[in-house]
């Protein structure tokens, strides 16, 4: 049986979504404990979800 | 590219409209079916329309001024691009023909014909013979081994009366027998070089100029004072956050102010860009592949032209690895050296598009429904994603001027520990 390739992208949503709900995670956590690094910990957490972002994209435009 | 994502849309606004017999409404399934079908072929089409460049500036449904069109095609032709009326006829500049197809500048000769996909050229000439005698719909010609069928259709929908000398644009392509035209086939007529003020290239111009007005007259404020006024006062705060949290961070003390322009520039122009977008204009600029691509490549010329001894040294002879590994961890390098421009022209291109298209569909269920019972529903969810896209106009903005400075911070690195 052939798998359509939606479903190929799909898997790339879930697996994007999943890493930048990870960052998201652990930036929390990371500002829970150290409040005043918080700028630092945004910046770098912007620049992985935004990494991964990238990837997520792909799935898009793959065919 | 585009028409992938139309694809998948498409898929999924034919899952909404087959939901959408459950919700009580006309008791005529088969006919509603219709109705729900011809609705989702007409949101593909705006959708597309909206995203897509075009000759003409559409303010809203009807009302358009038109763009100059400038081609250079032995030398410079320029007209207005009323003249293809949308695409039904033909653009005449001294003995030369052009004709309009989905978005695109083709040149005729002076029959107005556009030649679909790949057509035989002894059958060309028997063609534009027909054409010469006025006509339209199925061809057959029959040749000793086989019978080919054309459909000869003429642009225009042939209810404007006015002016029937202006040459109409006829398209020929390739049938079967029962006349089913081959869809998706593009005209092989000759592409000029096309130089034209589309819709984006004028939002472009229209932008830098009043961008250039509006900083010109922020910095004039710091000649007599050191408080900014007017426009200046709502600027000023944001050229201090990219300085002080962009760019000094990532490019450091030393030789940040080179790229402060460069970073200013690419900040403002995105984030502006992508508010436009916002407007129901219809402007697409960040959204366009080809605009991200520019403004990638710039700053891909800029990192390597400003990349120092040390920046070259840990690309293509990596210190502190063992000799083995120093080749394949250059071509690594290498390949990484081209990926981040591509991830950051991506990466814009994609969120702005999507984000259109996910909007446009969400209006565009309001009409596949046609219930009182879920507009709302909708209504609320565009409103919502709305904030959402306002704030991810910003976003982008500062990441792409993020990376950009990471990448030139990477350039001009010094390294003390060697």
């Amino acid at each position: 049986m052939e798998i359509p390739e939606i479903v190929g992208a799909g898997l790339i949503v879930i697996g994007a979504g999943l890493g930048i709900g990870r960052i998201g995670g652990s930036a929390m956590e990371a500002i829970a404990r150290q409040p005043e690094a918080t700028a630092k910990i945004q910046t770098a957490m912007l620049i992985a979800a935004a990494l991964i972002e990238g990837i997520g994209f792909a799935a898009l435009f793959a065919k | 590219m585009h028409y992938n994502i139309f694809s998948k849309l498409s898929v999924s606004l034919a899952l909404f409209s087959a939901t959408s017999l459950i919700v009580p409404a006309n008791a005529q399934e088969q006919s509603h079916q219709e109705d729900s079908d011809s609705i989702g072929v007409y949101i593909k089409e705006t959708i597309e329309h909206h995203l897509s460049d075009s000759y003409d500036f559409t303010i809203t449904e009807g009302v358009s001024f038109p763009l100059p069109v400038i081609l250079y095609d032995e030398g410079i032709k320029m007209f207005m691009s009323s003249e293809f009326h949308h695409g039904e006829s033909l653009a005449e500049v001294n003995g030369n023909f052009y004709a309009l197809y989905h978005s695109k500048v083709y040149k005729t000769e002076a029959n107005g014909v556009l030649w679909l996909g790949s057509i035989d050229d002894n059958h060309r000439s028997e063609i534009s013979e027909k054409i010469k005698e006025g006509f339209t719909g199925k061809l057959t010609i029959r040749s000793e081994e086989d019978v080919s069928y054309y459909m000869v259709q003429h642009a225009s929908s042939g209810h404007h009366d006015s002016e029937e000398d202006q040459s109409e644009v006829i398209t020929v392509s390739k049938c079967d027998e029962n006349g089913q035209i081959n869809e998706g086939e593009y005209p092989t007529n000759a592409k000029p070089l096309d130089f034209s003020i589309t819709k984006n290239v004028f939002m472009i111009l229209v932008m830098a100029i009043s961008m250039f007005f509006l900083f010109k007259g922020a910095a004039r404020a710091y000649k007599t004072g050191q408080t900014p006024r007017k426009a200046g006062r709502f600027l000023e705060p944001l050229i201090i956050y990219v300085r002080d949290e962009i760019a000094i961070p990532n490019i450091g003390k030393q030789h940040y102010k080179r790229y402060m322009s460069y970073l200013l520039t690419v900040f403002f122009f995105i984030w502006f860009m992508n508010l436009a977008g916002m407007t129901p204009l219809g402007i697409n600029v960040t959204g366009n592949i080809t605009i991200t691509f520019s403004l990638a490549l710039i700053t891909f010329l800029i990192t390597q032209a400003s990349g120092n001894k040390h920046y070259w040294m840990h690309i293509l002879w990596m210190p502190g690895v063992p000799v083995i590994l120093k080749p394949v961890m250059a071509i690594i390098e290498l390949i990484g050296l081209f990926v981040k421009p591509f991830s950051l022209m991506i990466r814009l291109y994609a969120n702005m598009l999507a984000g259109h298209v996910v909007l446009m569909s969400i209006i565009g269920l309001i009409f596949v429904f046609g219930s009182w019972l879920v507009s709302p529903a909708f209504f609320g969810l565009t409103l919502v994603l709305s904030l959402l896209e306002l704030l991810v106009a910003a976003l982008q903005a500062y990441i792409f001027t993020m990376l950009t400075a990471l990448y030139f911070g990477s350039a001009v690195e010094e390294h003390d520990h060697h």
